[in-house]
C-alpha cells in the first residue's frame, strides 16, 4: 500500500519514536527472559546458558505449592465469577431501560474503580472478624475476594457480545414454543459461548496476577505464586525468580493467543 | 365476492394499550376491535406508529394488552405467554438463528414441541420442498441470501403448523423484483397450507394485490375493515381514501340521504350521483372522494371545468392535472394508446365528467 502524505507512518521521526517505544516495552522482559536461562547464582553475573534454574524452581516444594493454590484459586474465582458477570449482564441487557440502570452497571463495575489497596484493607478488617467469629481460615476468603474483583473482568465482554445480539432472536425462540430456560440453552447460551470463554480467560489471568488483595486476605501459609515471588524478592534474590516469571509470561501469553482466536471466530 | 365460511381465527375485542405512565402516556391502541376469520389472508395496514405491529405483538404475546380481550378460537390468548399460543411470527428482520443449519432452524419448534425424531425430520423435509430450499439444508442461515432467508422464516413458522401465522412487514427489506416473486409466493403458501395469515404492511399496493380483507389503521384505531375492492373504491373515511391510492378530494353539500346513496351538489353547481360511507353525518361541507381513473376529460361541458395545469406521461398511462374554477387541484388519469397522445395541453380549458358510479362521500 502507498504512504499517503498525511499518514501518519509518513510523518519524521516515527520509525524512531515506534522503535523506542518497543524497546522500552520488550527489553526489560526479553532481560528476564535471557537472564531465566543464566547459569550463575547471581542476577548480575552472566554464566552461561542452562535450564538450572527452571528445574530447580521445578523442584522447590513451595513454588509447587503456590503454583497449585494459584490455579486452584484462578479457576474457582473465574468460574465463579464469570456465571454471576453472565447472569448480571442478562439482567442489565434483557430488560427495557429503566431509572437506576446505569447506577447498577457502576455497581457492577465498582472493583475497577475502588483502588485495590483499599479494597485489601477493607476485606482485611471484615475477613479477620469473620476468621474469629467461624474459625475457618481456609481458601475460601480468597476465592471470594478473587471473585468479587474478577466480576467486571467477565461482565465486560459478555455484556458488549449481548448489546450486539439481536434481542428477536431470544421472541423468535420464545415465538417456537421455547420456554424461556430453553431459549436461554438453545439459542442465547450457544450464542453468547465465546463472550464466556473471554470473560473467563480475562478473569483467570486477572485472578491469577493479582498481589496487592491476595497480600492482604491470605492466611499464614497460603502463598500464591505472585505473592510467594514478592516473598522470595524480599530476603534473598535467587534467579528462580526469573524462571519463574518466564514461565508466567509463557503462559499469559497461551492464554492470551487462545482469547484473540476464541473472540474471531465468527459465531 | 362470496365470502369464506364464517368462523373467526382471532376476535380482538375491546382490546387498549397504553405506553408508559401519567403525563407521558400514549395509547398504541385506543380500543380495538376486529375479527379475523379463518384460512383468510388478513391485512393491518396503516403508516407508522398506527398501532398494526403493536397489534400483531399483542396476538404472537410479545407484549400484554392493558385491557380487552384477544380470543383464539374462543378461547382468551391474551394473558398468555408467547411459547404457549398456536400462533407463529415471520419477523421482519428474519430471527434466523445464526449458530444453525437451515433445516435446524425449520425444526426448532417441532423440537421444542418435544415431538419424535422421525416426525420432525419429515416435516422438515417437507417444509423444505415447500419453499424450494432443499439444496441448502445444511447451509448455515449466514451464507444465503435475503430471498433465501426470508424463505427459511416462512418455514420455520410455519412447520409447527400453527393456527395463525403472523408476519410483521416480511417483504421490506426486499429489493423490488424478489419482493413481487414473494407476494405471490405468500399468497401460494398461504393457499397450499390453508393457514389464516394476519399479514402487517405499510405499502397500500401491497395490501391491495395480496389480501382478502384490509384493517386500515391510523392513530391506534380501526378506520375501515374490508376487501381491497371495499377499501379501494368505497372508503369510509377520508384518511382511507388518502392513503390509499390517488384521490381528489371535492367540498359537497350532500342531500337525499338513502339506501347507501345520495345526491351531492359540488361547489360548481352540478350534482353528481355519490355512494355514500356507512356512519356518514349530514353536514354542508361533506367530503366527495373521486378517483383519477374514474372521472373522464373532456372539451365540452362536465360537471366540473378548469384549466390544465401539468400533463404528466407514465408509461401505461397520463396523469392530467387540472385546476379547477373553484381553485381546487383534480387529478385526471387517462389510459395511454400507442399512436395518439392524450389530447389536451397545458392551458387547454375542459371539463370534467364524473361518472354516475364515480364518487363517494366519505366521513372526516
Amino acid at each position: 500500500m502507498a504512504k499517503r502524505p498525511f499518514d501518519i507512518q509518513a510523518q519524521p521521526g516515527f520509525g524512531f519514536m515506534a522503535l523506542l517505544t518497543f524497546f522500552a516495552l520488550y527489553l526489560p522482559i526479553a532481560a528476564l527472559v535471557t537472564y531465566s536461562f543464566n547459569t550463575a547464582d547471581s542476577l548480575s553475573r552472566w554464566d552461561g546458558v542452562s535450564l538450572r534454574w527452571f528445574i530447580s524452581a521445578w523442584h522447590n516444594s513451595a513454588v509447587q505449592d503456590a503454583s497449585v493454590r494459584s490455579l486452584v484459586l484462578a479457576v474457582s474465582a473465574a468460574a465463579l465469577s464469570t456465571i454471576a458477570a453472565t447472569m448480571a449482564a442478562l439482567a442489565t441487557t434483557r430488560t427495557r431501560p429503566y431509572p437506576g440502570l446505569t447506577f447498577k452497571y457502576a455497581f457492577i463495575n465498582q472493583p475497577l474503580m475502588v483502588p485495590e489497596i483499599v479494597t485489601g484493607v477493607a476485606l482485611l478488617i471484615v475477613f479477620s472478624r469473620i476468621k474469629v467469629w467461624t474459625g475457618y481460615s481456609g481458601l475460601g476468603y480468597l476465592i471470594a475476594a478473587h471473585t468479587a474483583f474478577c466480576i467486571p473482568f467477565a461482565y465486560l465482554p459478555i455484556r458488549a457480545r449481548l448489546d450486539s445480539m439481536d434481542l428477536t432472536l431470544e421472541r423468535a425462540a420464545a415465538d417456537l414454543y421455547a420456554t424461556p430456560w430453553k431459549a436461554f440453552r438453545f439459542v442465547t447460551l450457544p450464542l453468547l459461548r465465546p463472550a464466556i470463554i473471554a470473560g473467563f480467560m480475562l478473569a483467570f489471568v486477572i485472578s491469577l496476577d493479582d498481589v496487592v488483595i491476595t497480600e492482604f486476605v491470605k492466611s499464614g501459609g497460603q502463598d500464591t505464586l505472585p505473592t510467594y515471588m514478592l516473598g522470595q524478592l524480599r530476603r534473598e534474590t535467587s534467579p528462580e525468580i526469573n524462571a519463574i516469571a518466564t514461565v508466567f509470561l509463557a503462559l499469559s501469553v497461551v492464554l492470551v493467543t487462545v482469547f484473540y482466536f476464541v473472540n474471531r471466530r465468527k459465531p | 365476492m362470496p365470502d369464506k365460511p364464517d368462523r373467526n381465527a382471532i376476535e380482538v375485542v375491546n382490546v387498549r394499550k397504553i405506553f408508559g405512565s401519567g403525563e407521558g402516556q400514549v395509547a398504541a391502541l385506543d380500543t380495538v376491535s376486529v375479527s379475523i376469520r379463518e384460512n383468510e389472508f388478513f391485512t393491518l395496514l396503516g403508516p407508522s406508529g398506527c398501532g398494526k405491529t403493536t397489534l400483531l405483538r399483542l396476538i404472537a404475546g410479545f407484549d400484554f394488552p392493558t385491557a380487552g380481550e384477544i380470543l383464539l378460537y374462543g378461547q382468551d390468548i391474551a394473558p398468555l405467554p408467547p411459547f404457549k399460543r398456536p400462533v407463529n411470527t415471520v419477523f421482519q428482520s428474519y430471527a434466523l438463528f445464526p449458530h444453525m443449519t437451515v433445516a435446524d432452524n425449520i425444526g426448532f419448534g417441532l423440537e421444542m414441541l418435544g415431538k419424535p425424531k422421525a416426525e420432525i425430520k419429515a416435516r422438515v423435509a417437507e417444509m423444505l420442498k415447500l419453499v424450494k430450499m432443499e439444496a441448502l439444508a445444511g447451509r448455515r442461515t449466514g451464507q444465503i441470501s435475503g430471498g433465501q432467508q426470508q424463505r427459511v422464516a416462512l418455514a420455520r413458522a410455519l412447520a409447527p403448523q400453527p393456527k395463525v401465522l403472523l408476519l410483521d412487514e416480511p417483504l421490506s427489506a426486499l429489493d423490488f423484483k424478489l419482493r413481487k416473486d414473494m407476494q405471490i409466493e405468500l399468497k401460494r403458501l398461504q393457499h397450499e397450507t390453508g393457514i389464516t395469515f394476519i399479514f402487517v404492511t405499510h405499502d397500500q399496493e401491497e395490501a391491495l394485490t395480496m389480501s382478502d380483507r384490509i384493517a386500515v389503521m391510523s392513530a391506534g384505531k380501526i378506520l375501515q375493515v374490508g376487501s381491497p375492492w371495499d377499501i379501494y373504491d368505497k372508503p369510509a373515511e377520508r384518511f382511507v381514501a388518502d392513503f390509499i391510492g390517488e384521490t381528489n378530494f371535492l367540498t359537497a353539500a350532500v342531500s337525499n340521504i338513502g339506501n347507501g346513496k345520495a345526491r351531492a351538489t359540488l361547489k360548481s353547481g352540478a350534482t353528481i350521483e355519490a355512494t355514500v360511507a356507512e356512519g356518514f353525518q349530514p353536514k354542508d361541507n361533506a367530503t366527495v372522494v373521486v378517483r383519477p381513473e374514474h372521472a373522464k376529460l373532456t372539451k365540452d361541458k362536465g360537471e366540473l371545468s378548469g384549466t390544465v395545469d401539468n400533463i404528466v406521461y407514465f408509461g401505461t398511462d397520463t396523469h392530467i392535472y387540472v385546476r379547477l374554477d373553484s381553485g381546487e387541484v383534480f387529478t385526471v388519469r387517462q389510459q395511454n394508446t400507442r399512436s395518439a397522445g392524450c389530447g389536451f395541453e397545458r392551458g387547454d380549458k375542459v371539463g370534467i365528467v364524473v361518472g354516475n358510479d364515480a364518487a363517494q362521500v366519505v366521513r372526516d
